[in-house]
């Protein structure tokens, strides 16, 4: 017979109505599947009980493809159909696959398809794809191991995916059969597996030290509801980096050259993990590495000495950590918890330092490596109707800011970056030309204020506007980002009701070096960049200015004005356009703005009592008396 | 006749109570729906009725309403590992008949 679960007072389901819900955390190196059971969150294992699934895919001509430990079994004999970290390109272009200066270790076949696709023995795959195929060995382990089919998924992503990598998660899952409940951010999920949403309000300190990747988190809960208030780290930092240090300090203290030797140095990375796996509990390990010539070595190393190598790798840490609470608004003693996630953060250095850095102690109870999948599993039970609890709303934050560009090449900010989602924000802008009929929406991403440093995600046109004079149509621009950071961009002519929306789901994305690399140069040419707005702003008032004296003269300037005085408007007008191209100091054009406007006083004066003259035609002024 | 259970599903039931942090013991029922007729619900129970059946075996307190006892009386609760999957077992000596996939049952 089928085989029950305690299910919470109340909640029993109607036979084969049961609402089987998983958390994934879909790695960069391993990946997890964990579910709720009788009321208890934990990871589910394959055949020979093991949790994690090394998220590597192998392809071959012959057979269908092979996932987990049997692919990494091809490393070796097979590597260039062996595809892993396939997560580092999930949602990225050609060009920044091209452009990173990270490794990644397969092959892209040469064509001009936009989507990137590796080359395999099964033929050309994309990132969707490959990791479609690790999601879909996830939901197979599931559904045995719970006995039915799986109603939906909750899967994580880093803080820091953007709208291109989440959306290409959403993509495998959905071509690997997974109904996506949500995407939730990985640190959220850990302090959701230690139950920080039950407990008191405060500010949450997520500190994950990965393999290869490095992610500080800031969190806070206030009445039960969590929100990101930054997000920071290091996509090239992790216990590798730990292993690299010890296996440098070998071969300095056996006085042997590895780098030319892949052999070795695969063997001297190996006892180096294993030493520093050795060191979180023990004093002092022996580290035995075989020479290719037959002969070993053997080194003894201390904790005392590991922690000397680690040091500096350990102090960017915690150099991040303060950044993120710069970012976030707060001081280190309002954090009041911090949650350990990641096997690197069993390196007892790490969890000093930090704990250190935040003055107290830190949630270390559940496994690091699977925190995230168990913290996934519990908001996938609460989101498939299991749970008779308050429901969780969660909240995570943008990584860089949104906005639209204005004339003059300027960035609009619409969305502040760091700002909670979901979220809507509308602003109003308005026509630049007399009749204009159609405006171009250029949705943009990034902190600096010109269009070209900035990131562009999507265009597109509204047309059919009323033909008005400039300024006076009303032109709303929503932008909304839904729970899993979609974007989705609207404009609306608030008049007539015209509109045209579009949802982004940009071809590329941006790694997490290319974002702190942005936020770096936001903050580092904060001055120039100020410049060069006002700059561009004066350049666009100029043009108005010209735009609008030009529009004038050609209607009425012959009969206003007689010959001298047209002569001097169009003097200091060229003289305008002169200063406009050439000066490059935004005070110069100001003035020359003024200047025209001055010059123009009188005609201006005389339009408007030309125009006055011309309504009151054939009216009494006494109709005009109030 | 009382409801018992086997050593592995009190210590699974054990183990729940304790990971999730209250109540008072498991309750056991009946619900009538399914392809054959009835289906058995289990639950984590946080209140005893003043009507309600408890059997305390194990060191666990089985929590049932009188109106599911009739249909129950005998059953010992067992915990199984089937493959991967892993669950509770109603071994009701009442049951007659079940449906193909197990999950309701006929008296």
């Amino acid at each position: 017979m089928a085989l029950l679960q305690i299910s919470e007072p109340g909640m029993s389901t109607a036979p084969h109505e049961h609402r089987l819900a998983v958390g994934i955390d879909l790695g960069t190196t391993n990946s997890l599947v964990a579910s709720v059971r009788s009321g208890v969150a934990e990871v589910l294992v394959d055949e020979s009980g093991t949790a994690l699934l090394p998220s590597v895919v192998h392809y071959s001509s012959d057979r269908d493809p092979q996932v987990g430990a049997q692919a990494l079994e091809h490393t070796a004999a097979d590597p260039l159909n062996t595809i892993a970290s396939i997560k580092r390109v999930m949602g990225r272009s050609r060009q920044e696959i091209d452009s990173a200066s990270e490794y990644v270790p397969f092959q892209f076949e040469q064509d001009n398809a936009n989507v990137p696709r590796v080359k395999t023995a099964a033929g050309p795959r994309t990132a969707v794809e490959i990791s479609a195929e690790i999601l879909a060995a996830l939901k197979a382990r599931a559904e045995q191991s719970l006995g039915g089919d799986l109603v939906g998924a909750v899967i994580t992503v880093p803080a820091y995916f953007d709208d291109s990598q989440r959306q290409a998660t959403k993509d495998a899952a959905t071509l690997a059969g997974v109904n996506v409940f949500r995407l939730l951010n990985e640190p959220t999920a850990a302090a959701i597996a230690y139950g920080l949403d039950q407990g008191a309000e405060g500010v949450i300190a997520v500190f994950d030290l990965g393999g290869g990747t490095f992610d500080i988190s800031i969190l806070r809960l206030r009445k039960g509801v969590f929100e990101v208030l930054a997000t920071g780290g290091d996509s090239a930092l992790g216990g590798d980096d730990f292993d690299q240090a010890i296996a440098q300090w070998w071969l300095q203290q056996s006085g042997l050259q590895a780098a030319s030797d892949h052999q070795l140095m695969r063997s001297v990375l190996t006892a180096a993990r294993q030493a520093k796996e050795a060191l979180t509990a023990a004093d002092q390990t022996t580290m035995q590495v075989a020479l290719p010539d037959g002969d070993s070595v053997k080194q003894v190393l201390s904790r005392e000495q590991f922690d000397g190598l680690i040091k500096g790798l350990v102090k960017k840490t915690t150099v991040a950590c303060r950044r993120a609470l710069r970012d976030a608004g707060i001081e280190k003693s309002d954090v009041t918890e911090v949650v350990m996630v990641g096997g690197s953060t069993r390196v007892p250095l790490v969890r000093k330092d930090v704990e250190t850095f935040f003055g107290r102690s830190a949630h270390t109870g559940i496994d690091p490596d699977q925190v995230v999948a168990i913290g996934a599993a519990i908001q996938a039970d609460i989101l498939a109707g299991n749970k008779s609890g308050d429901e969780m709303l969660l909240l995570d934050v943008i990584p860089l800011s949104l906005g639209i560009e204005t004339m003059g090449g300027l960035m609009e900010k619409i969305i502040d970056r760091n700002s909670t989602i979901p979220l809507a924000r509308a602003q109003e802008f308005t026509t630049y030309k007399d009749g204009q009929s159609a405006m171009r929406i250029h949705v943009l991403q990034g902190e600096r204020e010109l269009v070209s440093d900035c990131r562009s995600l999507a265009t597109f046109d509204l047309t059919g506007l009323p033909p008005l004079v400039a300024g006076a149509a009303k032109i709303r621009v929503t932008f909304q980002v839904d729970a899993d950071g979609l974007l989705n961009v609207g404009a609306q002519e608030v008049n007539t009701g015209v509109a045209a929306s579009i949802e982004v789901k940009p071809s590329y994305g941006l790694t997490d070096k290319e974002i702190e690399t942005m936020l770096q140069d936001s903050m580092a040419h904060a001055k120039d960049d100020m410049e060069a707005r006002s700059l561009r702003e004066q350049q666009v008032e100029a043009d108005r200015v010209v735009e609008a004296i030009n529009a004038a003269l050609e209607k009425d300037g012959r009969q206003l004005l007689n010959a001298a005085e047209l002569a001097q408007i169009t003097t200091s007008r060229d003289q305008l356009i002169d200063v406009r191209n050439q000066a490059g100091d935004p005070d110069q054009i100001k003035s020359a703005i003024k200047q025209l406007e001055t010059i123009s006083e009188e005609y201006v004066a005389r339009r408007m009592n030309a125009s006055v003259r011309s309504m009151m035609q054939g009216h009494k002024v006494e109709e005009f008396q109030p | 006749m009382s409801i018992s259970l086997t050593d592995s599903a009190a210590d699974r039931v054990k183990t729940f109570l304790q990971k999730r942090g209250k109540g008072v013991g498991v309750r056991l029922g009946i619900k009538t729906t399914g392809c054959s007729g009835m289906a058995y619900t289990i639950e984590f129970a946080d209140d005893i009725e003043d009507t309600d059946e408890v059997f305390e075996d194990k060191g666990v307190k089985v929590i049932v309403n009188p109106k599911s006892l009739v249909y129950l009386q005998g059953t010992e609760l067992d915990f199984a590992k089937e493959g991967l999957n892993e669950g509770f077992k109603f071994n009701n000596p009442n049951e007659k008949e079940r449906c193909g996939c197990g999950e309701s049952f006929t008296v």
